[in-house]
């Protein structure tokens, strides 16, 4: 890492950080910047992995049939012309139909066959895996009958589904507990980096802790904080 | 044709997709992969839309001189900088200014960016969570324990040398076992769920993504 940047990726780190405290200016500023850089990421991306290899290349190959696709996608831009903006629906309808399409074979080949093939274990041996997959089939099947809203959850039914909801419970407190321990972790790098130079690090915080306070007393005076 | 059209492309579309599944012939296999080609050269043209919705917003932002002005031209000007070196330059090469731009501004700003939920998930969960049921007792339990298993602190208090592994064991079953059949169980559900509304979509049934109505 150069000095420039090591200068630039400590000033937006301690920007989005001042957020912390209030929104204000510099989190704006850095938040604009995420967003537009993140954007012009992803548009280069789409024409280098996409475009040109898959349009333009081929097209230049002599693939004509692609141009079909061209077509489609700049019917897309008819929605900036109100009179024929129902073209723009055209692509829309393919692209909504071919993804479902594939997405009814690859949730059931992929999700439904696939998890319910693996949750087929042994239970009768080996100790205490036979226990721990017991509660693993059991707790799926009263998961899967919370879900099942055809008939009203009460007696032996409303029994089960609470146990249903237990495993739930488990599982969004597991998945708490792992995301917020993720984030831990990306708050424990953001201050490593920060710390590969201190001088730079004590620099900037000071300077955006006097625009903070510049800021917030001008904020004060006008009454716009309120 | 401002109906009819669209309904019978998700049709043949969504057909085909499914059908390919079915019909292993070579004609009907290289029809959807060509297909496939179109669909993701559509979609990438969806992202030159949105780059062309943001300028239009932001445009009109700054023509007015409105208090953000300042915000949207560093939006629109990011925006089109990193989408022209990227475009015109080397993407990929180790010392292109694309790259650079992403390990120096996209990268820090985007971990940051997801660094600062840490707090505000904390926070929340400090404001939001009580032990007031057996259901709120078993998610704060198994929230506890998953964070303490992760950490070292955790470890150093019940190791994974003693009894059922301590806390990193504790942590292994917990996500291996009820979580595991919780996340199971919501993911068949959503599968199914995708299912049913792929074939809805596909049979004109259901029509949100062209505006509604019959």
């Amino acid at each position: 890492m150069d000095a420039l940047q090591l200068w630039i990726s400590t000033a937006l780190t301690l920007c989005i950080l001042s957020f912390l405290w209030k929104d204000n200016p510099l989190y704006k500023l850095a938040e604009h910047l995420f967003v537009g850089i993140s954007a012009g990421y992803y548009i280069a991306l789409a024409w280098q992995e996409t475009i040109r290899p898959n349009l333009v290349e081929e097209v230049a190959r002599g693939n004509w049939i692609r141009l079909g696709a061209a077509i489609l996608g700049v019917l897309m831009f008819t929605r900036f012309v109100p009179k024929i903006s129902w073209l723009s629906r055209w692509p829309l309808a393919f692209v909504v139909g071919m993804y479902a399409g594939i997405n009814v074979i690859a949730f059931a080949s992929g999700d439904l066959i696939l998890q319910l093939q693996s949750t087929m274990v042994d239970v009768v041996h080996d100790g205490w895996t036979a226990v721990s997959n017991v509660i693993l089939v059991i707790g799926l099947a009263t998961s899967l009958i919370y879900f099942y809203f055809s008939k009203e959850q009460k007696g032996a039914l409303g029994v089960v589904s609470r146990i249903g909801i237990f495993f739930l419970m488990i599982s969004f407190g597991a998945s708490f507990g792992y995301t917020v321990m993720s984030r831990m972790s990306l708050a424990i790098g953001r201050t490593r980096e920060l710390m590969v130079s201190p001088a730079t690090t004590g620099i900037l915080l000071l300077a955006v802790a006097v625009f903070l306070f510049v800021w917030g007393r001008r904020q004060r005076s006008t009454g716009e904080g309120a | 044709m401002k109906r009819a059209v669209p309904w019978l492309l998700t049709f043949v579309a969504g057909a085909l997709m499914i059908n390919d599944f079915f019909v292993p012939h070579r004609t009907h296999a290289a029809i959807t992969q060509e297909l496939q080609q179109w669909g993701l050269i559509v979609v990438a043209f969806t992202y030159v839309l949105g780059m062309a919705n943001v300028f239009d917003l932001h445009f009109k932002k700054i023509r007015r001189g409105s208090s953000e002005a300042l915000y949207s031209i560093v939006l629109v000007g990011s925006m089109l900088g990193m989408a022209a070196l990227g475009i015109f330059h080397d993407h990929q090469g180790e010392h292109s200014p694309f790259i650079w731009l992403y390990n120096t501004v996209y990268d820090p700003l985007s971990a940051t960016m997801f660094a600062l939920l840490a707090f505000f998930i904390t926070s929340a969960a400090y404001r939001a969570f009580r032990a007031r049921s057996t259901e709120a007792v078993l998610l704060l339990s198994a929230a506890i324990l998953v964070m303490l298993g992760q950490v070292p602190v955790g470890a150093a208090i019940w190791g994974p040398d003693s009894f059922l592994g301590g806390f990193p064991g504790l942590k292994d079953w917990i996500m291996d076992v009820p979580n595991l059949a919780g996340k199971r169980a919501i993911l068949m559900g959503a599968a199914l769920g995708a299912i049913s509304t792929g074939i809805r979509v596909i049979l004109g049934l259901e029509r949100a993504h062209l505006g509604g109505g019959k």
